[in-house]
């Protein structure tokens, strides 16, 4: 018998994807690294998205928790430090029928990709982005990160951080995401809850979730996490059921009030802190342009748009 | 007009006063603001050589572009091949004084001084030039009236410069009223007095200065298509899009910019999107990602945008992604002579980068070429799974050229991916082929989906700390190279098959090259001229060429370094171990002269007959220095 006839057959096309067809390799994190509950909660999230299997796309940059995509078998891959965002901007702006899915840390995304961050927003490039955020530099053995609070004592700051952190959530408002939330990888339910919704979301939608490094910086997040004694507050959503108390809950389409969550004392709130759906893709304006480009030209076709462009430079 | 460009013009002395002489070739600086509209003169003259039955060919450079400044340009028209920028001017229009002063000392003794009068007091001991005072300021005002002030000064020399050399009016006229059509009529109007009164002004005013191209027998084939006229960097675009490129991404670098504004422009037209990213880096990131799609795409730059690319890049070469990566080269390092040219990226292009990173890199040698270079980049790119740097130089991106409408219906490639369903055996790396990716959205039978990577990996992609597999690995990115550089043609080889010389010449230099090989010749000097499109790999079989010549002089744009050699010169003597190989270089930010060239050679080989052409004494520090 050959390796190929003893290998799990694959699913028919159509059936549902089940978690057994997204596993792949082994995870190489640390035991009890946070990050085992994201993949966990990620293969929920497909399952229950249940799209083609082939049409999903699963990329990172650089760090720990960048080995995302080598768990997860779907299309995908390993890209270079910081510059996932771009990369998967050309993958989703390149094949619109593509789900593409975005994991990394808080180093690649707040500190070498910050630039890219931004600009990935702003543009509102449909796919999702998963920030896996430990405050600390793990692969590379405990340096200060862009979300290191201060007083962190690490190898890069052996007396305690000196740098003011990044507010990953104020960052992420300003830079026009149209899909925010917050997330504790102690919390699968919640988790995979606003990686759904984030994915359903047309447009750059971003979620961070705090997800403790237990080797370089355990008991970060303890403040979030009711099992440590720590405070697990819900941001409680607008319902627009009339009611007065619906009339205190946070409005998630009102971008004020979100940078008010993000202003809250540490450990602050999870859910999501903004969303808007008014806003255009860059790939519905871009097709727009095609659309345009196409009237102009009568849907001639390539080759006859080239030759009248060389008519003209006669 | 005896022009130092062709010094065996025929056929040139002077005829009888008042009727036109005749001559192949004519060089002339126009030389004033960038807001003077000098350039478009340029345009029209190039693309009437498109469409001329005379044949006239012209060549132009912009050497500055920033606004508001001065700026130049100089055309060359002929009726042979015109290969070369020309060294010196036989005619200078000068528009200001500070024109003047500083294009004086390019116009060759003898040559003819068109000024401005109103603007222009030439030095009244010199008497080297034929000087020809215009009022070129009033003239157009007069013509033209109204509001419209001195607008218009182009158009008057345009139409001045086509009485002289007696140009196709008819032709000209239609240009400039195709160029300015769709503007307000009042702009075609304007144009057209201003054509007319620099038309009418040498006949009443000049009595000796007039010339008429000679007619000669190209000897070329025709292709039956019409000529069409444009720039290397818009070469570049049409290429990538006949290649089938519809995706790309770019950031904003003179001289690379306009390569991006095409395709921004173009691409949605074919259904495609050309991004403007935040940087260098995103954008390259970007368009490995639109490649990774199974859409080969396209960013570029120039060289410090180049440098900023080279980690992403090292991740295509390391994943094997297909990949276009244009980059014009300009004086360097840093922000150096952004206007300038300059081929100082050659190691970049192809060393730089971390780790051992087999690429390709091929380089232009004309605007036309810039349209084939275009299309067979795409083609190794697809067939090698590889990136591949076409290096350009602003010698070429700026330049306009008249050659052959391409055949188009010909040369289009189906942009489409191939997403079709993959078979059971299916890795994206396999050891014993070529890379074929099976890009997203494309069902694999086994249900094991691939992953791309630029940790060191096995036949599936997963990563791999083994020696065993790296060595492997690295041998296969290496090995598929190498099977390339047996498939490439012998590069172009010119003049005699073996003898004392053997020139060598790579991207914007071959023209200057080419004409530089037929003054040594003519001069007796056995010679050769090897001018490589494909930098790297180079083709098998160079060392055969080189072992038949005494001297091996490789010319190029760049610096002789620390170790005497120009960049191909340094490599060519590391691959070929063959000491004949020795350099010229230089590093004005200007293109070859074909007299330097010349000179170039003389000081490498003994040749008396070069040494008496030249002028030169084996004394002298140019032969012995």
């Amino acid at each position: 018998m050959s390796a190929t006839a003893l290998a799990t057959p694959p699913p028919a096309p159509g059936a549902p994807l089940t978690k057994k067809a997204l596993v792949a390799d082994h995870p190489t994190w640390c035991p009890g690294c946070g990050d085992f509950a994201v993949l966990a909660s990620f293969y929920r999230v497909l399952e229950k998205l249940n799209y083609p299997h082939e049409k999903i796309v699963t990329f990172a940059g650089i760090g720990c928790s960048s080995r995302f995509p080598y768990f997860v078998n779907t299309h995908g891959g390993h890209f270079i430090h910081g510059r996932a965002l771009p990369f998967a901007a050309g993958i989703s702006l390149g094949n619109d029928d593509l789900h593409v899915f975005v994991f990394g840390g808080d180093g690649d995304g707040f500190s070498i990709g910050g630039n890219h961050l931004v600009h990935t927003a702003r543009k509102n490039v449909n796919l999702t982005y998963v920030i896996m955020d430990n405050s600390v530099y793990g692969l590379t053995k405990k340096q200060t990160s862009p979300t290191s609070p201060l007083g962190f004592k690490s190898k890069t700051d052996p007396w305690g951080a000196i740098d003011q952190p990044i507010n990953p959530m104020r960052t992420l408002l300003n830079s026009g995401a149209t899909f925010v939330a917050r997330s504790h990888a102690t919390q699968v339910n919640h988790m995979t809850d606003m990686m759904l919704r984030a994915a359903k979301h047309p447009g750059f939608s971003v979620v961070e979730i705090l997800s403790e490094c237990v080797e370089f910086f355990e008991g970060a997040f303890d403040a979030a996490n009711p099992r440590k004694g720590g405070a697990w507050n819900l941001v409680d959503e607008k319902k627009h059921d009339g009611t007065p108390e619906d009339a205190s809950r946070h409005d998630i389409t009102d971008e004020v009030a979100a940078f008010k969550l993000a202003q809250q004392a540490w450990p602050g709130s999870f859910g999501v802190f903004y969303e808007n759906n008014t806003r255009k893709t860059k790939n519905v304006l871009e097709h727009d342009l095609i659309a345009k480009a196409k009237e102009k030209t009568k849907n001639a076709s390539d080759l006859q748009v080239l030759q009248s462009t060389f008519a003209r430079l006669r | 007009m005896v022009s130092p460009n062709s010094p065996e013009t025929p056929g040139s002395a002077a005829s009888a006063s008042g009727s036109p002489r005749a001559i192949q070739d004519v060089v002339i600086r126009l030389a004033g603001n960038s807001q003077d509209g000098i350039q478009s003169v340029g345009g029209f003259l190039a693309r009437l050589a498109g469409r001329s039955d005379q044949d006239i060919m012209t060549y132009m450079t912009i050497p500055s572009t920033i606004s508001g400044g001065p700026s130049i340009f100089q055309v060359r028209m002929g009726t042979g091949d015109v290969l070369s920028a020309g060294d010196r001017a036989d005619m200078l229009v000068a528009f200001y004084q500070h024109s003047y002063d500083a294009h004086i000392g390019s116009l060759r003794p003898g040559g003819v001084l068109v000024y401005d009068s109103d603007q222009v007091t030439p030095a009244a001991d010199d008497n080297r030039f034929t000087n020809v005072a215009v009022p070129i300021t009033t003239a157009t005002v007069e013509a033209v009236g109204g509001t419209s002030k001195d607008k218009g000064k182009n158009i008057f020399i345009l139409g001045l410069i086509a009485r002289v050399f007696d140009l196709d009016v008819a032709k000209l006229s239609a240009l400039i009223k195709e160029r300015f059509g769709g503007k307000d009529e009042s702009i075609v109007r304007n144009s057209m007095l201003a054509f007319d009164a620099g038309y009418a002004w040498p006949q009443n005013n000049l009595r000796d200065l007039f010339y008429r191209f000679e007619a000669v027998d190209r000897q070329r084939a025709s292709s039956g298509r019409p000529q069409v006229t444009l720039d290397g960097n818009t070469a570049i675009a049409y290429g990538l899009i006949a290649a089938g490129v519809r995706h790309g991404a770019g950031y904003p670098i003179t001289p690379w910019s306009s390569i991006m504004e095409t395709l921004r422009v173009e691409f949605p037209k074919y259904g495609g999107i050309f991004v403007q990213c935040e940087d260098e880096i995103a954008s390259i990131s970007t368009a490995i990602g639109f490649s990774y799609t199974g859409q080969l795409a396209i960013t570029g730059s120039s060289g410090p945008g180049l440098s900023l690319k080279m980690e992403a890049l090292g991740w295509a070469t390391m994943a094997e992604i297909p990949l276009i990566v244009v980059n014009v080269q300009r004086g360097g390092p840093s922000t150096g002579m952004p206007t300038n040219v300059e081929q100082s990226d050659l190691m970049q292009a192809i060393y730089g980068s971390h780790g051992d990173t087999p690429r390709v890199v091929i380089a232009p040698k004309n605007v036309e070429d810039c349209f084939y270079v275009a299309i067979e980049a795409c083609r190794i790119a697809r067939e090698y799974s590889t990136p591949v740097i076409i290096l350009t130089d602003m010698g070429l991106s700026s330049r306009i050229e008249a050659f052959d409408e391409p055949d188009l219906p010909k040369l289009m490639v189906d942009p489409k991916a191939d997403l079709s369903e993959r078979g059971t055996d299916f890795k994206p790396y396999p050891l014993d082929k070529i890379t074929r990716h099976a890009p997203p959205g494309a069902r694999i039978a086994s249900g094991k989906y691939p992953t791309v990577t630029g940790l060191e990996h096995d036949e599936l992609g997963h990563p791999t700390g083994s020696p065993k597999l790296h060595t492997q690995m690295t041998a296969k990115r290496r090995d598929k190279i190498k099977k390339l550089a047996a498939s490439l043609p012998a590069p172009e080889f010119n003049g005699d098959s073996s003898g004392e010389v053997l020139l060598v010449t790579w991207g914007s230099s071959w023209g200057p090259g080419l004409e530089a090989l037929g003054r040594i010749r003519k001069v007796g000097v056995k010679a050769g001229h090897l001018h490589l499109r494909h930098i790297h790999p180079l083709p098998n079989g160079l060392e055969d060429s080189f072992k038949r010549f005494h001297k091996i002089v490789v010319a190029e744009l760049n610096d002789e370094g620390l170790y005497g050699y120009g960049q191909l010169a340094m490599m060519l003597r590391a691959r070929y171990a063959n000491p004949s190989i020795v350099s010229v270089t230089k590093t004005d930010g200007l293109t070859f002269k074909v007299s330097e060239l010349v000179a170039g050679v003389a000081k490498h080989i003994e040749s008396t007959e070069l040494d008496a052409a030249l002028g030169v004494s084996r004394k002298s520090a140019l032969a012995t220095s």
